[in-house]
């Protein structure tokens, strides 16, 4: 049996959903929540370059770079975020991230 | 056969590793299943002959970003045991919304099919690997047509280091530090004083 698009797929599809179950499981450290967005991230290149290397097109590759960009700037943006907010309420808990709330 | 037998190898750990990231008790667990998710998903680029995104996807996920979840990690003093209050609590509907999502993906890839004329409609046609690299086939993509992205690119990345830096600058009140231009600037008229002082009387500030 020869590997084809439909098991990277699969391989993606299985790392979305499990970037999604994590956001779900973990409300109290953002931490994991950030890190499941990661994977949901990693699971769309895949997808990307999986339809790249089937259909012998080299912009889903090109894209896929401009994903990883945008991964790596939204973790050092967010974990920053994290950082000033524990320093100034000494939690990461999400249940308690309700300031602009009222 | 070689390559079925990685393929599942590599997709297993992958897939495995995913899950303890969110199924890990401490935080910093979850990091390294995350780095050992990284590493094998660029291994499954290397399978689907993505050579430079493998690369760097070791590099910039793996060396830059997981990183630095392991220094926030560390850094941040969190209480593990209280974290992982309320994981059942959410068990039920995260498991909802996952399987249905699921369900989902796995309808679009039992129905989906290549449109005829998807063949025509390439943007651009990956060279043949005997000719040149994949390596280098890209960066002939990237340094012409998206020339303007990768500028763009760059620019992103620049305003998140700047984002980030001014974001978590402190400057603290009360902090003594040496002021060399105030030490140098200093005239001899405001720090030496002289005082005629009497006999026997001493000398009074």
């Amino acid at each position: 049996m020869t590997i084809g698009l439909a098991h990277y797929l699969t391989v993606g599809a299985i790392l979305f959903t499990l970037g999604i179950f994590g956001i779900f499981l973990n409300r109290k450290n953002v931490i994991v929540i950030l890190m499941s967005v990661e994977l949901m991230l990693l699971a769309v290149n895949i997808n990307l370059v999986a339809f790249s290397a089937h259909l012998g097109d080299l912009v889903g590759q090109v894209f896929a770079m401009f994903v990883l960009t945008v991964a790596a700037a939204e973790a050092a943006i967010g974990l920053a975020i994290l950082v000033v907010y524990f320093r100034n309420r000494g939690t990461i808990a999400v249940e308690e991230i309700n300031l602009m709330k009222g | 056969m070689i390559q079925t037998l990685a393929f599942y190898v590599f997709a297993a750990v992958t897939v495995v590793s995913a899950f303890m990231v969110i199924a890990a008790r401490n935080p910093v667990h979850s990091v390294l299943y995350l780095i050992l998710a990284f590493f094998n998903s660029a291994a499954l680029f290397l399978l689907m002959g993505a050579e430079f995104i493998a690369m760097i996807l070791v590099i910039v996920y793996v060396g830059a970003v997981a990183v630095l979840f392991l220094f926030v990690v560390m850094m941040l003093d969190i209480n593990i045991a209280e974290l992982r209050q309320g994981f059942l609590k959410y068990l039920p509907i995260g498991a909802a919304v996952g399987t249905a999502l699921f369900a989902e993906l796995l309808l679009v890839l039992g129905v989906w099919t290549t449109s005829p004329i998807a063949n025509e409609m390439l943007r651009a046609k990956a060279p043949d690997l005997a000719r040149m690299s994949n390596t280098q086939a890209l960066g002939q993509l990237i340094y012409t047509d998206y020339l303007f992205l990768f500028q763009a690119a760059g620019m992103v990345l620049l305003v998140a280091m700047i984002g980030a830096i001014v974001l978590t600058l402190r400057t603290r009140p009360g902090v003594r530090r040496q002021r060399i231009a105030d030490q140098i600037g200093r005239r001899r008229e405001e720090a030496v004083v002289l005082v005629k002082a009497g006999v026997g009387e001493g000398v009074s500030s």
